[in-house]
């Protein structure tokens, strides 16, 4: 029990040690497991000299805990020389010994977990199986966490995960009631155990509470990350498929909208439609808005705007596929649309674009007739 | 500095080859219609392709300057004008109103070619 988790033996470990040399790190390669290798770096990274500092701790009972929550590694400290300075355990050693209750329970725990976590319909997308397997997972990875404190290995996994199960449709909401399920859970455990004590059962959910809401705040954070960076691919990819220029024929341009056009769509498009013209040598362009829904009077002004600076540009601007809304839109609003040559449908416009450019589509056998 | 103004057939064509001063742009304005009664013209090309800016006194100056050659009997296109620039131009709300314009030379002769064209065909027409 002690060889697999490890959970009681790294406190008895890590105590006599210190107390011995106040040697941190020097040590031969220890068999404890990687939290207690965890903690000795933050500590000696982050306090020059740790020698003092412990000792420091030891002689001044009072150390103060709100500093002690500051840092993680004040934290693991405070806990351990709170420890030894009296017979109080600190808040490691509680937190440790809650990790190893927790894996000893873990198949049990993990299985009431999944069992709320389909009572209360979340995760929908996912079969009873992956929930369990990930259940599994995310449950080590939490307890790993809370007995050491550190969040980065949870940090990445809920990265990992997030990428997974994003695709899947999963929620902000889920995530977030499912790792808050968690803390019920493990809670209600607790309570269970610890029922007879109660003086321990309220210094167990002191330490357990903080380090577990850190735990959700980081999880539903990275997933809430995970997710934006999502959307901002597909923003980005929406982008720049958004406004194809396209050639129909020597001089004769088509742009096809589709979608709602913001302001910063319309920018683009104009962007877009005078390069096009430049690289192709234009004169005539077809803009097709039958798929766009609705517009408004910034966006009907911008469209005026192209169609003028079109026209600077030497080309002229035919718009097809004015639906009846936007119409009445742009005349309610009093658009200027005077200057704007519009056709019905596109094939109206290409068949007006062919006659500005001086081409005449025949059907062959006219032709030949004619010859 | 100085425009210089090319004679190519029935047209002129001046080629702005960097920034205007407003000096220098009124100067190349006069030249340009003096000219155009000269050489008997028919037809008159700026080339504003180095032109990175089109201020509001440009702008209105060239739209003076079409309506001045119309009135002389010729026409005017000004050809070259930059995306950004005619982004920027439309922006402010010049629209260079009255003015022709062409995408490139090329096209600002072949624009000409084509009025003078159709006007021809209309004297023959009357005629």
């Amino acid at each position: 029990m002690l060889c697999a988790s490890g959970g009681v033996s790294e406190v008895t470990g890590i105590v006599p040690r210190t107390m011995q040399s106040l040697e941190w790190n020097t040590g031969p390669a220890r068999k404890e497991g990687p939290q207690v290798r965890r903690i000795d770096k933050r500590m000696q990274s982050s306090t020059a000299n740790p020698d003092q500092n412990t000792m420091a701790a030891i002689t001044s009972k009072a150390w103060p805990p709100a500093e002690s929550e500051k840092s993680g590694t004040a934290y693991a400290l405070a806990g351990v020389a709170r420890h030894r300075a009296s017979d109080e355990s600190g808040t490691v050693e509680l937190l440790r010994s809650l990790a190893h209750l927790l894996r000893e329970n873990r198949t049990q725990l993990c299985e009431e977990w999944s069992r709320r976590i389909s009572g209360a319909s979340l995760l929908t997308a996912m079969t009873k199986e992956e929930i369990f397997a990930e259940a599994i997972a995310v449950y080590n990875n939490y307890v790993d966490a809370l007995e050491s404190g550190t969040l980065e290995a949870l940090q990445a996994y809920a990265r990992s995960l997030s990428e997974r199960i994003i695709p899947r449709g999963v929620e902000t909401r889920e995530v977030i009631g499912i790792v808050l399920l968690l803390r019920d859970v493990l809670a209600r455990s607790l309570f269970a155990e610890y029922q007879s004590d109660f003086s321990m059962l309220n210094r167990v959910l002191d330490s357990y509470e903080p380090a577990a809401n850190r735990i959700a705040n980081t999880v539903a954070v990275g997933f809430v990350q995970e997710r934006e960076r999502v959307i901002r691919e597909q923003q980005e990819a929406i982008r720049v498929l958004s406004t194809p220029v396209l050639q129909v024929r020597e001089r004769l341009l088509i742009l096809p909208i589709i979608g709602e056009i913001d302001p910063q769509r319309a920018r683009q498009l104009t962007e877009q439609l005078l390069r096009g013209i430049r690289t192709n040598r234009a004169k005539v362009v077809v803009i097709d808005i039958t798929g766009v829904p609705t517009m408004d009077a910034t966006v009907a002004n911008h469209l005026v705007q192209t169609v003028d600076a079109t026209r600077l540009l030497g080309a002229t601007v035919i718009i097809t596929g004015l639906s009846p809304e936007i119409a009445q839109t742009l005349v309610t609003l009093g658009v200027d649309l005077s200057k704007m040559n519009t056709v019905g449908d596109l094939q109206g416009g290409i068949e007006e674009a062919e006659r500005l450019l001086g081409y005449k589509v025949v059907p062959i056998s006219e032709l030949a007739h004619a010859e | 500095m100085q425009v210089p103004i090319l004679k190519q057939g029935a047209y002129l064509i001046a080629s702005i080859q960097s920034a205007l001063e407003d000096d220098d742009l009124v100067r190349l304005c006069d030249a340009l219609s003096t000219q155009v009664g000269k050489s008997r013209a028919r037809g008159v090309i700026v080339d504003v392709t180095a032109l990175d800016v089109m201020d509001s006194f440009s702008t209105r100056t060239l739209v003076e300057l079409a309506t001045i050659i119309r009135l002389r009997g010729a026409e005017m296109v000004i050809v070259g004008i930059q995306p950004e620039v005619a982004v920027a131009v439309v922006r402010l709300g010049l629209k260079l109103e009255g003015v022709s314009t062409a995408l490139d030379l090329e096209e600002g002769i072949a624009y000409l070619d084509g009025k003078a064209r159709s006007s021809g065909k209309e004297k023959n027409d009357r005629g």
